[in-house]
């Protein structure tokens, strides 16, 4: 195969993911996307001309040498290819599976210009699932004790990849984490279909092997201040502790029965395996036979949405105030929502629930259309004249976004945050206004990606290191 | 893991359980909360902290058997190992000098209202306790209670204890024979909530409620215990969990606890089948 000339290759069509059959897995739970073959994972590999001057890497918010791994898995040295990843990227099996790669390495690739691009998240995957399930995530090296401790809250990307780069400097980490399990939106948000737990699970294993302490139930700003983290011997604490306050749409009837944030939705389905109710002792909205309606139209909602239709609902909406075109999810999961039977009601704007003995029964919508740009650039959605109208729905699920939870800020007041609650933090070191205290990942940027919450978490570890072998850093 | 120190049951179906938990008796407050998870695959249930030793490193909490969770609960005993708690959530009781605090709790309420009524005692005020319970056997914490209280009084449903009646009857009477109230805390089912802050809206007196809605991560991150008080939307388990009781729409936190009751019942079932077939 290497003997192709680099037209040949050109002219290798992009590998098809292979999938659970549509119809099927909207009734299950398992993964839709079943992953590359070796031999689809070369033939992919080979795609990839190779470029002296790669945009992909720019297109990476961690710079992952993406050529470079690349041709490692056209050689079939998947190990290797993994490495090369984890030299920027701590989690490549995770965002192989989540990264919007359509707007970011993908969007920039050079053949993507004529054709398609390479599908480097699907390799990204293939070669982390390779190594996970071939030899096991590689245990690297770890440094000499240093003696020093980071205590680390928030147990998502930002604080898991935080804690693996700083375990390796050999200081001490103690990850605590609010809830009972490890993994941030990794476990309570993004569901079972889309990122299996057992891949969070092999990561955060893989970190208690090198060391890493991790406490759960242990909300910091109530069980220890951030303060008290130093006066128990922390040199310095690093916050990821993500967004975490749903936005509600404040409209009336928001308090009726079955309606739901997608935050308690979610959690309750993923983290409380509500889907397996009564095996599980949680329940959630019986959406068997009823018609479900989720607002917004990010990657919450597609798994809401999702969720939803694999709980038996037998119709499911996405209702969105914008048109198709600006749908913030990425593209993978609008084009599966549409093949499991997902409903797109686009430019329709809640504007009241209506309910009966306190259920949720009806929605009234607005209609809309687009306006001017607004200060994201899209363009504005304004309603139309008396253009209301009642739909029938059992439940709806609001997923239009999440502010930052005030815990830390109402028990830490001596920290910096904006307007909007998050912290302020530097862009290179993710220091805080206060000493020995660094913050990344959603606190700081407001709902963002795993790849940014795991890069900041990355960047914080080094200035960490640099911070706790006494250099100057405030 | 955390070890139960101690269990007994003070009446029938309710619990008392002292819980090895070093961080959250030290922090605790009165009014505070934790959320538990008897085992893997539980659900996230609050309790209220009833108690605390800082000697012991422990806290109390008092468990009525009603769904599945707490029956399962309350199936445990001393030595044995709950899976999760966490804590202490909420914001403590806005405790301070009122003068003459009546503190009412029924049933299993009355564990909530303990503490408080300990804290009310201690701020100086004249601190009058209220015990209701369906019958004799229901009323619970009454010596606790005499030991810190300048005033208790038992209230019965069917007259087996105490005064005959509801603990708004008891409350109307002190009222109006002349004691002056100026503050009342009432926590208990929903409808006695709802009628104590009834009875004492006419005079204006000053009545707190601790609300018990569902809750899932306790942390302000689900939005799935929110209440209307005031007309405006509250996250019970950072807002509250008490609140000023005039101000509290109680049928939509009625209406709100009833999502899940199929469910609940179905669960239960399930655990009790299950249950009388070890037996
Ligand atoms: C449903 C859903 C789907 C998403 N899909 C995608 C996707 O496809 N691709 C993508 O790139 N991004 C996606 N995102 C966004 C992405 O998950 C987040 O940007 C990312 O997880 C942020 O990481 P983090 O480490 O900052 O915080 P989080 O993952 O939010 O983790 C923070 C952790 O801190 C804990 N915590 C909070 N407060 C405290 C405290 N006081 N003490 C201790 N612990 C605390 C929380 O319980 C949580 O476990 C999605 C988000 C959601 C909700
Ligand atoms: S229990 Fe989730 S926000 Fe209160």
């Amino acid at each position: 195969m290497e003997e192709m000339s680099k037209k040949d290759r050109m002219k290798i069509p992009r590998q098809k993911m292979p999938e659970q059959d549509s119809f099927e897995r909207s009734s299950n739970f398992d993964e839709v996307n079943l992953g590359f073959t070796e031999e689809l994972a070369r033939m992919e590999a080979l795609r990839c001309i190779q470029c002296p001057k790669p945009s992909c890497t720019t297109g990476c918010p961690v710079g992952v040498k993406i050529r470079d791994f690349i041709e490692l898995v056209s050689k079939g040295d998947y190990l290797a290819a993994a490495a090369k990843i984890k030299e920027d990227n701590a989690l490549p099996a995770v965002c192989g599976r989540v990264c919007p790669q359509e707007e970011q390495c993908e969007s920039v690739c050079i053949l993507g210009k004529k054709g398609e691009s390479v599908g480097i998240g699907r390799l990204e995957r293939f070669v982390a699932d390779y190594e996970r399930n071939t030899s096991g995530i590689r245990t690297p090296e770890v440094k000499a004790k240093t003696g020093k401790k980071v205590a680390i809250v928030g147990s998502g990307p930002a604080g898991l990849s935080c804690a693996g780069d700083l375990i390796q400097m050999g200081h001490d980490v103690t990850v605590f984490e609010a809830l009972h399990e490890i993994g941030g939106v990794l476990v309570y948000g993004i569901p079972q279909f889309r990122l299996p737990k057992e891949i969070v699970k092999a990561e955060v294993e893989a970190l208690t092997k090198l060391g890493v302490d991790f406490q759960t139930n242990s909300i910091i700003g109530f069980t220890d201040t951030v303060d008290e983290l130093f006066s128990n011997g922390y040199d310095a604490v690093f916050i990821a502790v993500g967004a975490g306050l749903p936005y509600f749409l404040n409209i009336p009837g928001e308090n009726l029965n079955g309606v739901y944030s997608s935050n308690e939705f979610l959690t309750r389905v993923n983290l409380m395996k509500a889907y397996k109710f009564p095996e599980y002792d949680t329940p959630v909205f019986n959406c068997k036979d009823k018609n479900v309606a989720v607002f917004g139209g990010g990657n919450t909602a597609m798994d809401a949405v999702r969720t939803a239709k694999r709980l038996g609902a037998k119709k499911a909406y996405i209702i969105y105030r914008r048109s198709e075109v600006e749908l913030p999810a990425r593209k993978e999961e609008v084009h599966h929502a549409k093949q499991e039977g997902v409903e797109f009601l686009v430019l329709e704007n809640p504007i009241e629930f209506i309910g009966e003995n306190g259920w949720l029964k009806q929605v009234k919508l607005q209609k809309m259309e687009l306006g001017e740009p607004d200060a994201s650039g899209r363009r504005r959605p304004v309603a139309v004249e008396g253009s209301e109208h009642l739909m029938d729905i059992d439940m709806a699920v609001v997923a239009i976004g999440n502010g930052s939870n005030p815990i830390i800020q109402k028990t830490t007041p001596d920290i910096e945050y904006n307007k909007r609650g998050n912290i302020v933090a530097d862009d290179i070191t993710m220091k805080t206004s206060k000493k020995g205290v660094f913050a990344g990942g959603d606190i700081v940027t407001g709902g963002a990606t795993v790849i940014l919450a795991m890069g900041a978490g990355r960047k914080a570890a080094k200035a960490i290191d640099s911070y706790l072998s006494n250099k100057e850093i405030w | 893991m955390y070890k139960i120190k101690h269990a007994e049951f003070l009446a029938p179906n309710i619990k008392k359980f002292i819980i090895e938990a070093p961080k959250i008796a030290q922090k605790r407050r009165a009014g505070q909360f934790v959320i538990i998870r008897v085992k893997d695959g539980g659900e996230r249930i609050p309790l209220t902290i009833a108690d605390s030793s800082l000697e012991d490193n422990t806290i109390t909490i008092i468990v009525q058997g009603v769904g599945k969770t707490t029956k399962e609960l309350n199936s445990l005993s001393s030595g044995d190992f709950i899976q999760d708690v966490v804590g202490p959530l909420g914001k403590p009781s806005h405790i301070e000098h009122f003068g003459t605090a009546v503190s009412i709790g029924g049933g299993v309420g009355t564990a909530i209202a303990y503490p408080i009524a300990v804290a009310l005692k201690q701020a100086g005020n004249h601190t009058i306790s209220i015990v209701g319970g369906r019958s004799k056997e229901f009323v619970i914490l009454e010596d606790e209670l005499k030991k810190v209280c300048d005033e208790v009084y038992p209230t019965t449903d069917d007259g087996s204890y105490g005064f005959h009646g509801f603990v708004t009857q008891k409350l109307k009477e002190l009222i109006d024979s002349g004691t002056k109230v100026d503050f009342v805390l009432a926590i208990g089912p929903i409808p006695m909530m709802k009628a104590v802050a009834e009875t004492t809206r006419p005079y204006g007196i000053k009545t707190v409620v601790s609300l018990n809605p569902i809750m899932v991560d306790g942390t302000g991150m689900c939005g799935g215990c929110r209440a209307t008080v005031d007309n405006k939307t509250v996250f019970v388990c950072v807002d509250g969990p008490e609140f000023d009781a005039h101000k509290v729409d109680f049928s939509l936190l009625e209406q709100r606890n009833r999502t899940y009751r199929t469910d609940e019942q179905l669960a239960l079932e399930k655990h009790e089948c299950r249950m009388n077939n070890l037996h």
